[in-house]
């Protein structure tokens, strides 16, 4: 007769959940996962895999590893980064090269995919930690990503 | 402590008594309302700290202190919003549905014993009284389903009709279980028979049983989670209420809480002494019944919560199988067990 075991199983099984979860009714207050953000924004640490915005790191001779070799800009489904790019002379081999003159990325149309992150093959772009995000003007948010007189790091090859 | 006695004598001193009898019903009747915002604004406060606990989160704590404002915050943004319909809607009956769910809701308040006194009508057919009051919310819900003009709305009432009318015969077989035991529908006169020992006491097995499966059934007749398929966001939009905003929204919202505390309320008093206190230790205070009998029930809506936060929702089919397959035939099976303690005098008394 599986009637009456299934009577008992079900009971069974249901007081088992009501036992976890009275135990974290009972631990709540220790345990509380809730970040009660606005009072510990000082103290607040996002986690590394976070997806808040893209950045460009620049090292301390404001250099960084963009080639500008658009890879990003085409593996971007909606458009969100444009890469305006020059050529200039490399002062070592004399032989003119391609360089970014501004990599634009519109924060407002991300989908914090990452399609440009994982395609870069100098790894120049990768993810901040930022999360607020908000302004009161539209524009604020197309940011260029390489800082003023930044140039290629020497030795980067795309 | 004889307050309202006193208030009843000194209105019928002062004036011809059909008036008094009319400012009487006026004073119980906005005591009631009164009651019945507040309990509905605390329940609501509660569900969200109770369900904050279970989830490991903390809760609403901005609004006053600990967050004790932050129903009445709700319930004036509430009031402020615009009301919205369906263009082609059956506005008579679409309007009508929500009154229909909280009056019902309010009409079954006005029979429970809150203590000795704290009881606006004795009626001799109580229990009956509740069922068959409780049993007319289901019309709100499938009005304003069907008035709605909307295919969800109305998915959302027919699946609330089939459930609440399934599980309507469980409450009423459970409590008919514990009807035999007393002898009387008079909620005044369940309680009296309870002095010597609880319900839940003197019927030990049958009615444990029976007190399991009424709260299985009040919780499904409530429309609360396990058995919350007439809300369901992903397949119905919100459910039979798609269609209504602002405090129309809210008098569902508000019926589906003191419809919560109305099935604990009947719980409290059918099986757990009403407004008695355990083993009468505060007998001598009368007053002090209101404490024990919110106490218990705030206890029985806090299980219901806890139910909610813990299981998982149910498929249409699996709901129908519980009530028709195992509930009922338990239930049928379970009152015989009942009449025989009953004849044999089985039953534990003090």
């Amino acid at each position: 007769m599986s009637y009456f075991s299934d009577i008992y199983k079900g009971i069974k099984t249901l007081l088992t959940g009501m036992s976890v979860t009275g135990k974290y009714f009972l631990t709540s207050r220790k345990g509380a996962i809730t970040q009660q953000y606005p009072d510990n924004r000082a103290t607040l640490k996002m986690f590394d895999r976070f997806r808040g915005e893209v950045i460009m790191p620049h090292d301390e001779n404001n250099e960084h590893a963009c080639t500008g070799c658009q890879k990003c800009e085409i593996a971007c489904p909606n458009g969100t980064i444009e890469i305006i790019w020059d050529r200039g002379i490399n002062e070592e081999t004399g032989k003119k090269k391609k360089k970014i003159d501004k990599f634009v990325y519109h924060l407002s149309l991300c989908t914090m995919c990452g399609l440009c992150i994982d395609v870069c093959p100098t790894d120049a772009i990768e993810w901040g930690q930022n999360f607020e995000n908000s302004v009161y003007d539209r524009t604020k948010l197309t940011r260029v990503l390489n800082k003023p007189e930044s140039k290629l790091r020497p030795g980067i090859e795309d | 402590m004889n307050i309202i006695k006193n208030i009843h004598d000194w209105l019928f001193s002062i004036m011809p008594e059909g008036v008094a009898n009319i400012v009487e019903m006026v004073l119980i009747g906005v005591a009631y309302l009164t009651f019945f915002a507040i309990a509905g604004l605390f329940l609501v406060l509660m569900e969200r700290r109770v369900a904050a606990w279970f989830q490991l989160r903390i809760g609403p704590n901005r609004v006053g202190y600990q967050g004790l404002l932050q129903t009445m915050a709700d319930a004036l943004k509430l009031v402020s919003k615009e009301l919205t319909g369906t263009v082609k809607a059956d506005k008579f009956l679409y309007n009508l549905a929500p009154y229909f769910v909280i009056i019902s809701a309010l009409m079954a308040l006005a029979v429970m014993p809150f203590t000795q006194e704290i009881q606006a009508f004795d009626i001799n057919i109580g229990i009956f009284f509740l069922i068959a009051i409780s049993s007319i919310g289901v019309i709100g819900i499938l009005l304003g389903g069907w008035a709605s003009n909307n295919k969800f709305a109305l998915i959302g009432a027919m699946r609330s009709g089939v459930q609440t009318i399934s599980y309507e015969l469980s409450i009423g077989l459970s409590l008919l279980t514990m009807i035999l035991m007393t002898g009387s529908l008079q909620l005044s006169e369940i309680v009296t028979v309870q002095k010597s020992g609880w319900l839940i006491i003197q019927g030990h097995i049958p009615a444990v049983i029976a007190f399991m499966i009424y709260m299985i059934a009040g919780t499904a007749e409530t429309n609360r989670a396990p058995f919350d398929m007439v809300e369901a966001e992903s397949e119905l939009g919100a459910g039979f209420h798609t269609e209504y905003s602002g405090m129309k929204f809210a008098y569902f919202f508000l019926a589906e809480f003191i419809n919560m505390f109305i099935i604990a309320a009947i719980a409290t008093t059918i099986f757990f002494g009403a407004w008695l206190s355990p083993f009468g230790i505060t007998e001598s205070i009368p007053w002090l019944g209101v404490f024990w009998f919110m106490g218990k029930t705030l206890i029985l809506v806090f299980l219901m919560m806890w139910f909610r936060w813990t299981f998982p929702r149910l498929r249409v089919d699996q709901l129908l199988t519980l009530e028709w397959k195992y509930l009922l035939p338990i239930n049928l099976v379970n009152i015989v067990i009942m009449a025989l303690i009953v004849w044999l005098n089985l039953t534990i008394k003090f």
